[in-house]
């Protein structure tokens, strides 16, 4: 494997060698000394064209945990806005002999064609690309509930294992949402079942063939007793004025999780937030702040899954299984 | 005076025979062709098995001049509307300026006339600007030299109901019909690809048919309400295939247009973000090509339009979303609808003829094009290899822009000689300059 654009890139036995060497990573990263030699001299660019200030410093971190040189480049100018085109700001970043572009772009394919253009030699990572995929967040989601759902409670190493056997909701945005799309590839080829809850509006036309069920209902799909729930970050504004609910307090009462969803859920069930959050909206702050919410923990397992991600596609394609470039 | 002596020649794919051109006309059909005194004298061209089509005719080209000439210009336009065997083609108004008044219409018309490839006929722009408000001066352009007989917005839709009710019954004073892009624009504000599973996966926001389909059936109930004709361009959907079917059993003076592309390529191609398969209406799914491939099949569906639309490169050298909609297709055309229609035995080469060449300029007004091949009717005249394959080329091409959908396709039929009045303009597969 040359770059990571999408989750339905990854195979099973790819998508738990990642989460294997994160876990590795992960535990180096309890040390005093946290820094890696493993890619001194190797150039990673983080070229973000839309702003993240935490993915980029997650991606960041994991570079220079392990030694390499990193770029930031914000690119505030895209072609859409008639700055400097994707085509130029690749073929500069090539110059400066970028071994890695992580890319973050508005427009969903942008890695795609940047790994496909030749404009760039350098291994692609897909940072998130618009409404498209969101690669490394469902890595990081994975790990996070490999950690808690199979490992802690198990009390067992979860090396080597998937997510086989877990139910999985993911509620909100779906439509607008790299990290719901990204999530139902993996998750699903770790073997888990995923649920999707939103309001109509809010789920794609053409979602019939996704390897998951659609529920309209929050309610009776707590009730089912799910493993893990995952809320969407919904976007007040892209909401409100592109009406696709009559108000935030309707979406909230409906497909918010507050403290008397939290109580029908069983005492094992995890709570996922991609962040950033918006609390009294779909998650309330008792939601956010109690013990089953692991969202402290995603952002840590960020930089363990995007250090193994940039470890393994610079220095060990041979080692990833079903390679096909 | 120089004739052309087609020996052996097939007209409309039948049995073999010889045609002999002169003047500007069909001389002779049949074995006396040879023995006459102009054959003497004729350049004799030995096409035998070759097909014989009259001259193709396009409702739907983006020549792009005035304005756009980094992309298209009438001369670049001509020359491929002549190598994919075309003999007159229809200027779409979203040019800069807008061809709304007499002035940019003559202007372009005269460009036509200057380069000598093809008929260039302008399209008039419906609405002031495209801006889709008021009227445009459809008389003035109607009355100019240049005489269009053919209104569109094309590239815009003509949105308010009762803008397009007004331009429904004013064209008729000229004889004129108004030629619809059927896109409700509120549906597709952020529009990227054809709505459906593939938008879905990629994330890239929809184009859904409904918005195309609910146009159309406004449109055909205004034009049987005012009596008018109204021509349906690029039709995409099943949906809209259905509606045109029912508006026809109706009695509503309504033809449709499919495009080469939508009778060949589906939304699973946006599969790669590359933005060569962009274009506007989207690709569709595989059950929507067998629709417009079924209506194009029973006459639904009237004409094909090439809906050819170059652009520079840069406009699709980059993410899919900040690319312009639209590909070329006025040299794949042919070879597209042969690939689509005829080697599939939907279709035979008579039909081809009624499809891209007589129908589409009877719905243009064109008295001398379309003509049936027949002595003493104007030689304008196509002449295929349908036993030809070949592998698309964007640089080979004479659009003066590459945003083909065909490239490295490998595709059948090519076109070995167009007459233009009489004149060549293709031999050999090769552009004839045209005598000055």
């Amino acid at each position: 494997m040359k770059h990571l654009l999408s989750a339905s890139d990854l195979s099973r036995d790819e998508a738990v060698l990642i989460l294997d060497t994160a876990a590795a990573m992960a535990a180096t990263q309890e040390r005093a000394i946290k820094k890696l030699p493993t890619l001194r001299g190797r150039t990673v660019v983080n070229l973000f064209f839309e702003d993240s200030t935490r993915t980029r410093i997650s991606f960041e971190t994991a570079a220079k945990r392990l030694s390499a040189d990193v770029i930031n480049f914000s690119a505030r100018g895209s072609s859409v806005s008639k700055g400097e085109s994707l085509k130029d700001t690749a073929l500069t970043l090539q110059a400066m002999g970028a071994d890695a572009v992580v890319i973050r772009h508005q427009a969903s394919g942008a890695p795609h064609v940047l790994a496909q253009s030749g404009w760039t030699r350098g291994a692609v990572l897909n940072a998130g690309d618009g409404t498209h995929q969101h690669p490394t967040q469902a890595l990081l989601d994975a790990y996070t509930l490999r950690h808690h759902l199979v490992g802690l409670r198990a009390a067992t190493d979860p090396v080597g294992r998937d997510l086989a056997g877990l139910d999985v909701v993911i509620v909100g945005d779906i439509l607008h949402s790299r990290v719901a799309r990204s999530n139902v590839e993996l998750l699903h080829t770790l073997g888990a079942t995923v649920t999707l809850v939103a309001p109509p509006t809010l789920v794609p036309v053409g979602v019939e063939p996704w390897p998951c069920a659609v529920s309209y209902d929050f309610d009776e799909v707590l009730d089912a007793g799910p493993d893990a729930v995952m809320m969407l970050r919904i976007q007040r504004e892209r909401m409100v004025d592109g009406g696709f609910f009559p108000s935030p307090w309707e979406y909230t009462r409906n497909y918010g999780l507050d403290a008397r969803r939290l109580a029908r859920l069983p005492d094992h069930t995890i709570v996922l937030h991609p962040g950033p959050m918006n609390r009294g909206l779909e998650i309330s702050a008792d939601a956010a702040d109690s013990p089953r919410a692991v969202i402290v923990e995603q952002v840590a397992n960020g930089v363990a899954v995007r250090m193994a991600a940039l470890y393994l596609l610079l220095t060990g394609a041979d080692h990833m299984q079903g390679e096909t470039e | 005076m120089t004739a052309y002596l087609l020996q052996g020649v097939r007209p409309l794919g039948g049995e073999p025979t010889d045609v002999l051109v002169g003047d500007g006309t069909i001389l002779v059909i049949g074995a006396t062709a040879a023995g006459t005194a102009e054959a003497t004298e004729a350049e004799r061209l030995d096409v035998s098995g070759l097909v014989l089509l009259p001259g193709l005719v396009d409702l739907h080209t983006h020549l792009r001049e005035p304005g756009r000439e980094d992309a298209e210009t009438i001369a670049s336009g001509s020359r491929a509307a002549a190598l994919g065997g075309f003999t007159c083609v229809h200027a779409m108004a979203n040019t800069l300026p807008v061809a709304d008044t007499a002035g940019v219409v003559e202007q372009v018309w005269q460009l036509g006339r200057d380069a000598g490839y093809v008929d260039v006929r302008p399209v008039g722009a419906v609405t002031a600007g495209l801006g889709g408000e008021r009227l445009a001066e459809l008389g003035a352009m109607a009355q100019s030299h240049a005489a269009v007989r053919v209104f569109s917005d094309d590239g815009k839709c003509v949105a308010d109901p009762v803008v397009m009710r007004r331009a429904l019954e004013y064209a008729k004073a000229f004889d004129a019909v108004i030629a619809q892009h059927a896109q409700e624009p509120r549906l597709t504000t952020t529009a990227q690809m054809h709505e459906g599973q593939v938008s879905a996966e990629l994330g890239l926001a929809g184009w859904p048919a409904v918005a195309e389909e609910a146009i159309v059936a406004r449109d055909v109930l205004l034009a049987e309400h005012v009596g008018s004709r109204l021509h349906v361009l690029h039709l995409s959907t099943a949906g809209s295939v259905e509606i045109v079917r029912w508006a026809k059993t109706r009695g509503i003076d309504v033809t449709a247009e499919v495009t080469p592309h939508h009778l060949y390529l589906t939304d699973e191609r946006v599969r790669s973000y590359d933005p060569v398969f962009k274009v506007n209406p989207p690709l569709r799914t595989a059950a929507d090509v067998e629709a417009v491939r079924a209506g194009l099949a029973d006459g639904t569906i009237d004409t094909v339009g090439t809906d050819h639309a170059p652009h520079p490169r840069e406009d699709k050298d980059c993410e899919w979303a900040a690319a312009a909609f639209g590909m070329t297709g006025l040299e794949t055309a042919l070879s597209v609808v042969q690939a689509a229609m005829v080697d599939t035995g939907a279709m035979t080469w008579a039909d081809v003829a009624r499809v891209m060449s007589a129908t589409p300029a009877r719905i243009g007004r064109v008295g001398d094009q379309g003509r049936p091949l027949a002595v003493g009717e104007p030689a304008n005249l196509t002449v295929v290899d349908p036993d030809a394959r070949r592998v698309v080329v964007p640089a080979d091409q004479a659009t003066a822009s590459v945003n083909t959908p065909f490239a490295g396709m490998e595709l059948p039929g090519r076109v070995v000689a167009t007459f233009l009045h009489g004149r060549p303009t293709v031999m050999d597969g090769r552009l004839v300059e045209p005598a000055t």
